[in-house]
Parts: structure tokens; C-alpha cells; sequence
């Protein structure tokens, strides 16, 4: 019975995710590694990879800000709408980014409720790179706040207390104290998020144009080299792929090695 | 300080989270009901919310089942391999999901290895679903499973209860809540995808064309109203089944032990 379970489960498991990678790695290198780094080289790719990194390394560094923020606020104070504020923050993760990116457009874009006013002071918010780091942060900033919230609950307020008691100020409590406790599961958060970013392929995709070199980031080149068909394009996504495979296998390890130290 | 700070959060998620949102309902009722509802029951519309509800049904019990079992093999099995095993279940996680559709078409497309071609099939949607919903349950069942104590198991083998009896009787009503968690945050993910689903599905309108597939079509066809109107009909879908699935939870908690909450999905 047991021999059974444990067939089925590693046979599950393997087939569904595995062995599908493995086949990935098999149709990149099909020519060898020659044309592979061409397409890794080409000014496209350079391009996309240049975007990805700026819209995610953004998006981090917000997500990070106003994740620790939220998440201090939930933790620490209680207000009215509290529940609601939690709520909303999960919603994000709980519906298609395509409904993401629509959402933005409908607020953002040039028919939108602020567009026409954010263009007429100079900003263009959808099409550009703003529009993708606000996706970006919408679906990647509960990873933070949920990483980090449980770790404060657990923690308490004896300490912050005491430091105010004896004259800290909310600075130093903050970086003597919050962030000393919370510093393993934001890292975690971070970690997360930066896959996330990295990662995000749906509400970018509604926001952003996808014009190559100028606003495609890497998830965009697969789909869009992929969609062209013909053996080069589908070498170029293949190779993109593989490069955003093998970060995702680095963050994977990162976050097996991150996980022990949060429970201490 | 506490004010100034909740002041900011409160104004950040109400730009880049709650008016959006809030335009999506007002934008799909914008031209009236009548409107909403002509949009949301043509017939495109309607084959393509029946398919990614069904869809998401079908793999919510599949991986819910599924995922239990893997859950419970992790825990309570020792194998070699198993570490390995353990790290594959987050790939689904990490993977960004457009890979994660090349990964599913290199294997069941027209040049994969065993021959099977899933392209433009609702096979294809429904494995697209199943790979990245793998890992909610597992991962929300596994801490569950983690925590229990094996007494009342072994007390009840001892009384000559059989494996099967003791799982349904025992184990099942501890980790139910979990499972239900984790099956809710599955439906939601499977509801939405689009990444892993374009590349296999080859969006055929009427067989194979997602929700997510659709709404990105009218708005690029300049048809906000319409894609607003499909997502606020599937928001109402997603909040109708996460409700049922809470009411489901409690209910097992109740009647469940007195076992810890689950931690939630990794998402």
C-alpha cells in the first residue's frame, strides 16, 4: 500500500512538472550552444533582459517599502477597515492578471478616469514603463506583506515597548528592533517577489505594447518570438526561456535555503 | 507616524488596487445592464466561461485529491529522492508561467517526444491548469500534516481500525480545512491563467479559448466594456466558490480536531 502511494505521488510529480522541464532544455540546446548564445546576444534579447531587470528591480524596491509598511500597519494597529485593508491586499493574487492589466487601463489608460489628466501634466502611465511596474507591484507586494506579517504577529510589541519607554525613537525602533526580527522572512518576501517580477507575464502583457527592444521584457520575448513561428524565433524563446528557468531554479534554492532560518 | 503610514498604504492600494478594481464593475455596467448582459452571453463569451469554470472545477479536485496525497507521502514516507521530490513541487511556483507554457508544448506539442500532440485541445487547458495549480495543496496540507500527533492513528489500528477507515475517520477531518484551503487558492489560480494556457490551448474561439485569453482579445479589439463586463462576471464566480469554500472550512474545523489553523498556501 505504502510502495503504491509513494509510486503515484513521485509519478505524479515527475511527469507533471519534470519532465516537462527537462524536455525544455532538450529543444533549447537541440544545435548545440552556438546559436543559443547568438539569440542571448542579439540586441533584442539584450534589450528585454535590460527591461525585465529595471521593472522588476523597481518593483522590488516598492514592494519592500510598502510591504514592511502595510505590514506593520495591519500587525500593529487596529483601525476601522482594518479586515478590508487585509482582504484587499490578497485580491490581486486571487484573479487573472489579464483583469490586472485591464483594471490599470480602465484607470490609467487614455480613456481612463486619470489618464487624459496624467498625460496632459506629461505622464504616460499604460504603453510605458510606469504602467509595468505598477502591474508588476499590484501582483507581487502580498508576497512581501504575507512573508512578513506572521513573523511581527509572533513577535509582539514587548520589545518596541521597551525601547520606547526608554527614549528610542520610531527610526531606531524600527532598525534596531522591527527589522532585526523580521529580517529572514522579508528576506524570504523578497525573494518571492523578485521571482514574481521577473516572472509576470499576464498583466504586463496588457499594459506594456510588447515592441521589441523598446517595452518587451523577457516573458514577453518568449511569447512573442514563440507566436512568430519559423526555427529562429522559436530558438530565440526557447533560449529566453532557458534563462528564465534556470533564475527560477536559482530562486528556488535561494528560498529552500532562506526557509529553515525563518522558523528560528 | 502610525497615521501618516496607513495614510500612504491606504492611498497606494486605493490607486493601484481599489479604483482599478472598482472601474472594472463600473466599466462592465457602464452601458447598463442590458449591455452587461448581451456581453456577457454571446456566444463566445459563454463557451469560454464554461470552459475555464469547468476546467477549474475538474482540476481543483484532481490536484485537491492529488495534492493530499502527495502531501501525506511527503510526510509520513521516507524515500530516497525525496528532497529532490520536494524541490520540484515549487517549480509550478517559480516558474514564470509563459515558461512554464513552452515547458508544456516542448513536451505535448507537435515535436514532443512521445508523439502525444495537445495543441488546440481542452486536454491541453486542463494539464496547462494542472501543473500550476500543483503545488497549493500540497503545500497547504503538508505543515497540517506535519503537526498531527500519530496517537489517535495508532490507537485506532490498535482497536483494528484498517488504513482506510482511520484515514477517513482520523486523518481526513484534520487536514480537511487545509485541504480546502489550499483547493480554494487553486480554483482562484486556475479561474485566472494565462500564461501556462495560450501557447497549448492555440485559443480556438468556441473550443479552447480561456476566460483570460478572451478578455485580453476585446481589449485589444477596443472593446473595454465587454472585457470588463466577462471579468466582472468571473470576479462574482471566484467570490461565489471561495465563499462556499470557507463555509466548507469552518465546518470542517468544527467538526474536525482541535488541531492548529493551516499556514495557507505559499501564494
Amino acid at each position: 500500500m505504502r510502495q503504491v502511494l509513494r509510486t503515484i505521488a513521485v509519478a505524479y510529480v515527475l511527469g507533471l512538472v519534470a519532465l516537462p522541464v527537462l524536455t525544455v532544455l532538450r529543444s533549447t540546446f537541440a544545435d548545440g550552444v552556438g546559436p543559443v548564445l547568438d539569440v542571448l546576444t542579439s540586441p533584442d534579447f539584450v534589450g528585454a533582459l535590460r527591461l525585465s531587470l529595471t521593472v522588476a528591480g523597481l518593483a522590488v524596491v516598492v514592494d519592500t517599502v510598502f510591504g514592511v509598511g502595510m505590514a506593520v500597519v495591519l500587525v500593529r494597529h487596529r483601525f476601522p477597515g482594518r479586515r478590508l485593508l487585509d482582504a484587499v491586499i490578497d485580491l490581486p493574487v486571487s484573479i487573472s492578471p489579464i483583469v490586472v492589466g485591464i483594471s490599470l487601463i480602465l484607470v490609467y489608460g487614455t480613456d481612463g478616469w486619470f489618464g487624459p489628466g496624467l498625460e496632459a501634466a506629461g505622464l504616460q502611465v499604460i504603453f510605458a514603463t510606469p504602467g509595468m511596474v505598477i502591474a508588476t507591484v499590484v501582483v507581487s507586494l502580498p508576497l512581501v506583506v504575507r512573508e512578513v506579517m506572521p513573523t511581527l504577529e509572533e513577535a509582539g510589541t514587548e520589545q518596541d515597548q521597551a525601547a520606547q519607554s526608554l527614549g528610542a525613537g520610531p527610526v531606531a525602533r524600527f532598525r534596531r528592533i522591527t527589522l532585526p526580527t523580521i529580517k529572514w522572512a522579508l528576506a524570504y518576501g523578497v525573494v518571492l517577489s523578485l521571482a514574481r517580477s521577473l516572472g509576470e507575464f499576464g498583466a504586463v502583457r496588457v499594459v506594456s505594447g510588447s515592441v521589441a527592444g523598446e517595452s518587451q521584457t523577457l516573458t514577453l520575448f518568449v511569447n512573442d518570438n514563440y507566436q512568430e513561428f519559423g526555427p529562429d524565433a522559436e530558438r530565440a524563446a526557447f533560449s529566453a526561456a532557458f534563462v528564465l528557468m534556470t533564475i527560477a531554479v536559482l530562486f528556488i534554492a535561494l528560498i529552500a535555503l532562506l526557509r529553515p532560518k525563518e522558523t528560528t | 507616524m502610525a497615521g501618516l503610514g496607513l495614510g500612504v498604504g491606504v492611498l497606494w492600494l486605493s490607486l493601484v488596487v481599489l479604483l482599478p478594481m472598482a472601474a472594472v464593475v463600473v466599466s462592465g455596467f457602464e452601458d447598463g445592464a442590458g449591455t452587461f448582459r448581451a456581453n456577457v452571453t454571446t456566444a463566445e463569451a459563454l463557451s469560454t466561461i464554461r470552459l475555464t469554470v469547468g476546467a477549474s472545477l475538474l482540476v481543483t479536485v484532481v490536484n485537491a485529491v492529488a495534492g493530499t496525497l502527495i502531501a501525506w507521502v511527503l510526510v509520513r514516507d521516507r524515500f530516497p529522492g525525496q528532497r529532490l521530490i520536494e524541490v520540484i513541487i515549487d517549480v509550478p511556483f517559480a516558474l514564470p508561467t509563459i515558461v512554464a507554457g513552452l515547458v508544456l508544448i516542448s513536451l505535448y506539442g507537435p515535436d514532443g517526444p512521445f508523439g502525444v500532440n495537445l495543441v488546440g485541445t481542452r486536454t491541453g487547458v486542463v494539464l496547462a491548469m494542472l501543473f500550476v495549480t500543483l503545488p497549493f495543496v500540497v503545500r497547504s496540507v503538508q505543515p497540517v500534516l506535519m503537526a498531527m500527533e500519530r496517537d489517535v492513528e495508532e490507537a485506532a489500528a490498535s482497536l483494528g481500525a484498517s488504513g482506510v477507515t482511520t484515514f477517513r475517520r482520523i486523518v481526513l477531518p484534520t487536514i480537511a480545512p487545509a485541504v480546502l484551503a489550499g483547493a480554494a487558492l487553486a480554483f482562484a489560480r486556475a479561474l485566472g491563467e494565462f500564461g501556462s494556457i495560450i501557447l497549448i490551448s492555440a485559443n480556438l474561439i468556441g473550443k479552447t479559448e480561456v476566460a483570460s485569453a478572451y478578455m485580453l482579445k476585446l481589449v485589444e479589439s477596443d472593446d473595454p466594456v465587454a472585457a470588463a463586463g466577462v471579468a466582472t462576471l468571473l470576479l462574482v464566480v471566484a467570490v461565489v466558490v471561495l465563499v462556499l469554500l470557507d463555509v466548507l472550512q469552518r465546518v470542517a474545523a468544527r467538526r474536525g480536531s482541535t488541531t492548529p489553523r493551516p499556514a495557507g498556501g505559499a501564494q
